[in-house]
């Protein structure tokens, strides 16, 4: 294999002056190709791809017919494989639902580690099932209570939650859903204009949203004698009844003289839909703990004690 | 004899593809050479070594020198811990070594390639067990040679088992960088380790095996990028190893020579430069991509030169510009003259500059940090009192390896309070005191409310670590209220 003069064998073909490498012989603007043969090793690399190629469209479905493609030796197919994925995350999620639905709600926050996954389950099934009507961020809107304040109208524990979950608002159907009946006391005529005008002021003077005057004074009469039987002699509201407390900052229904005027002349009652048909026991206490986990949730106690907060769970914000 | 002549085909028909021509390189000692065993020696010692030097960081940390721990996302080195958002001390690093390439390159040629890649190393290591197996050069070619029977079964099978006992030892060594090594080793062995831990020596060792026992210096030929960047890089000023043609030329035996004084160079054409190279390439045709400057054909040519009575160097690192002065009858310049040069004292600036900062910046960096991101939606509550409630994610991180107090404080909003999501909002203060675990980072949620009437405005959320006055972190942070709806 020593250097060999160019050979009458290779009349006709043409050769790199520098490389003694033959070229492919073709030639454009006086620039050739090399014809430098390919390592041994790339051509092996070449066939094993081949082979794996072939081997590989009968290992997996690959080859497409008039109905079906073909199935594949290995029986692998995309339904089976996410299947296979979602066991896994079920079997991952088995342990934390196992030991909720054994868990009354109301011992919960004495288990960390079970509060933590319910609140992360009950966020994502707040997604799917409750930001329709209260928000992807769980603040409401005009009619739709904000969830985050502390402001609750049934009760902001854990157990009050799960109740108002289950059998929700206004539910028909459900005997023991949460029922609060303003009568309209404008339409059915129980006040007239004047009246429900003064008791609008009234309720506004509360927190300060108007003066006191001789229209506020009227309305603390009719209020008395017609309010306050539900909402309280302060107007702080009664939670056994869905009265929501008119004191605060937070209006469900919109805190504008004409809100109020709408509201007390005929009521706008809001319906929430009694989960416990829909949901499971498991996801409908992580809802409660999501729900009562945003910053407004309170203890047990605070519930039984103090009668004072209540009222409208809020949104509030137009003026 | 085994001259690389893979492309020559002018007596042969057009071919697709050629076949590799093996290299069976002669034994040979010299300055090189020990050069080369000394650099072996050192980076198989560190790469198998590192893994089980220990470090003590206290009861908290991991007691390995050098640890990536992936699963926790830090990385080791001695007194140096980096969390992820550190990382840019690694890119930092990383840019240090392709510069290094660059620097090395053009200071020395391609030393790299010669004699630190592992390509070079793992190769060199193989070829000595085929030495140490088949004999040397001559005893090597002949069973290459050889029909196959039972004895060069035998041979063969033995050599590529001591190939795979080091392969295996070289990919199985790989992993303990990534976690306790011998934790991990006392679990692969038990069968007990992550299935990646021996998925990642399966690997290790089937490309050790076959790219250092068989694929060898077509790896540098036809694989690897760098001989081809470095071709790019080359200038008349770096060092390549050169044969003086016009010392050498015209090549002929020392018989030759005795008949005919003067009529013949230096080069006695005993193609002993041929035999030692362990890319099988002819030094002689000139520079070329499969010439690693490993120097080993210049220690050949040395013991022929000092063996026939001629001056040494017929063969020897040298730059373009000395090959145009020394025919020319000038001396050549000395090597360490070479970097002073421009190009290598800007590369050196340029990789000392990163090599400071980072320096720098790992003395200087403190271990507590702070960031904050606010919640969007709803981007403010309204209370039930009228006050205004903000809702943040603070991700308080302790980048010591002890629990550590930490005080988080407001700067700005003079009349709001914080509380968080784990205590009643009727202990909201000023500042939170909580304890951070060793080494970790606490997500905690906080609530910052502010009086009615509080306008939007932009404040800091501090953190500082209690007895330590530099260990102090800021973050800014946004609080949205009302309006003027």
């Amino acid at each position: 294999m020593a250097d060999t003069p160019q050979s009458p064998a290779a009349a006709g073909r043409r050769f790199d002056e520098a490389t003694q490498t033959e070229t492919v012989g073709h030639e454009w603007d006086g620039i050739e190709e090399l014809n430098t043969p390919l390592p041994r090793w790339w051509l092996w690399t070449f066939y094993a791809c081949i082979v794996f190629a072939i081997g590989y469209t009968i290992a997996y479905p690959a080859w497409p017919g008039i109905h079906s493609a073909t199935k594949g030796v290995l029986g692998w197919n995309s339904r089976e494989e996410l299947k296979t994925e979602t066991d896994v995350a079920a079997a991952a999620r088995a342990k934390a639902v196992a030991g909720l639905a054994d868990l009354p709600i109301e011992q919960l926050p004495q288990h960390p580690e079970l509060m933590r996954a319910a609140v992360a389950g009950g966020a994502a099934a707040f997604k799917v099932n409750c930001v329709q009507c209260h928000g992807a961020g769980a603040a409401g809107s005009k009619g739709y209570p904000n969830l985050n304040d502390d402001d609750w109208l049934w009760g902001g524990d854990l157990k009050t939650i799960e109740t108002t979950l289950i059998h929700g608002i206004r539910q028909p159907g459900d005997d023991e859903t949460r029922q609060s009946m303003m009568p309209n006391f404008g339409t059915d005529g129980l006040l007239d204009a004047g009246q429900i005008s003064d008791v609008a002021s009234y309720v506004l003077s509360l927190s300060g949203k108007e003066k006191p005057s001789g229209a506020t004074q009227r309305g603390a009469k009719v209020f008395a004698e017609n309010c306050a039987v539900c909402h309280g002699p302060q107007a702080k509201g009664t939670r056994e009844m869905g009265a929501p407390n008119l004191s605060d900052a937070i209006w469900l229904d919109g805190g504008t003289k004409a809100d109020l005027v709408a509201q007390i002349t005929h009521p706008h009652h809001g319906v929430m839909p009694a989960w416990g048909t829909r949901l499971d026991p498991v996801t409908i206490k992580m809802l409660a703990a999501y729900v009562h986990s945003l910053g407004g949730g309170e203890e047990f106690k605070a519930a039984d004690a103090a009668p004072a907060p209540e009222a409208e769970a809020s949104a509030a914000s137009v003026e | 004899m085994n001259k690389p002549e893979p492309i020559k085909t002018q007596d042969q028909p057009l071919q697709l593809y050629a076949k590799r021509e093996p290299v069976f390189n002669r034994r040979i000692d010299g300055k090189f050479r020990r050069i080369k065993w000394a650099i072996m020696v050192a980076c198989l010692a560190i790469y198998w070594v590192t893994p089980w030097l220990r470090w003590n960081r206290g009861p908290y940390s991991p007691d390995q020198a050098v640890l990536i721990d992936l699963a926790h996302r830090r990385f080791y080195m001695f007194g140096i811990e980096i969390w992820p958002h550190e990382f840019y001390f690694v890119a930092g690093l990383l840019i240090m070594a392709g510069i290094g390439l660059f620097l090395v390159t053009s200071a020395v040629g391609r030393a790299w390639c010669g004699y630190a890649c592992p390509q070079t190393v793992w190769t060199d290591l193989f070829q000595h067990v085929d030495r140490l197996i088949d004999g040397d050069r001559n005893a090597r070619f002949r069973l290459y040679k050889a029909p196959w029977g039972p004895a060069k079964i035998a041979r063969r099978l033995l050599k590529w088992g001591i190939y795979l006992a080091i392969s295996f030892a070289t990919g199985g060594a790989w992993i303990f960088y990534f976690a306790d090594a011998p934790t991990l080793h006392h679990e692969f062995w038990t069968g007990t380790a992550a299935p990646v831990a021996y998925g990642t020596v399966l690997v290790l060792t089937l490309t050790t095996f076959v790219l250092g026992g068989f694929m060898r210096e077509q790896v540098c030929i036809y694989m690897c990028p760098w001989p081809r960047i470095q071709t790019a890089m080359l200038d008349e000023k770096s060092l390549t190893v050169t044969y003086k043609d016009w010392r050498g030329e015209k090549r002929g035996s020392l018989k030759k020579a005795q008949k005919n004084p003067g009529e013949y160079g230096d080069c006695i054409d005993c193609n002993q430069c041929v035999a030692v190279c362990p890319t099988g390439i002819d030094i002689r045709e000139g520079p070329q991509i499969g010439c690693i400057t490993c120097g080993l054909c210049i220690d050949a040519c040395d013991r022929v030169m000092a063996e026939t009575g001629r001056p040494r160097g017929l063969i020897d690192y040298a730059t373009l510009e000395d090959a145009d002065n020394e025919k020319a009858g000038h001396p050549a310049t000395r090597h360490l003259k070479l970097i002073w040069r421009p190009r290598t004292v800007l590369y050196f600036v340029v990789w000392a500059g990163i090599g400071l900062g980072l320096l720098f910046m790992l003395g200087t960096r403190i271990h507590t940090d702070l960031t904050v991101a606010k919640d969007r939606n709803p981007p403010y509550i309204l209370m039930s009192d009228g006050s205004v409630r903000n809702a943040y994610t603070l991700r308080l991180r302790n980048m010591e390896g002890r629990p550590r107090a930490m005080e988080i404080g407001l700067e700005g909003l003079p009349a709001a309070r914080i509380w968080s999501e784990d205590m009643d909002r009727s202990d909201a203060a000023r500042t939170l005191r909580r304890t951070v675990a060793a080494d970790e980072t606490q997500a905690l949620r906080v609530y910052v409310v502010a009086p009615e009437g509080t306008a939007n405005q932009d404040f800091d959320f501090t953190l500082q670590a209690i007895g330590q006055a530099r260990e102090h972190d800021e973050a800014k942070a946004q609080f949205d209220a009302r309006g003027d709806e």
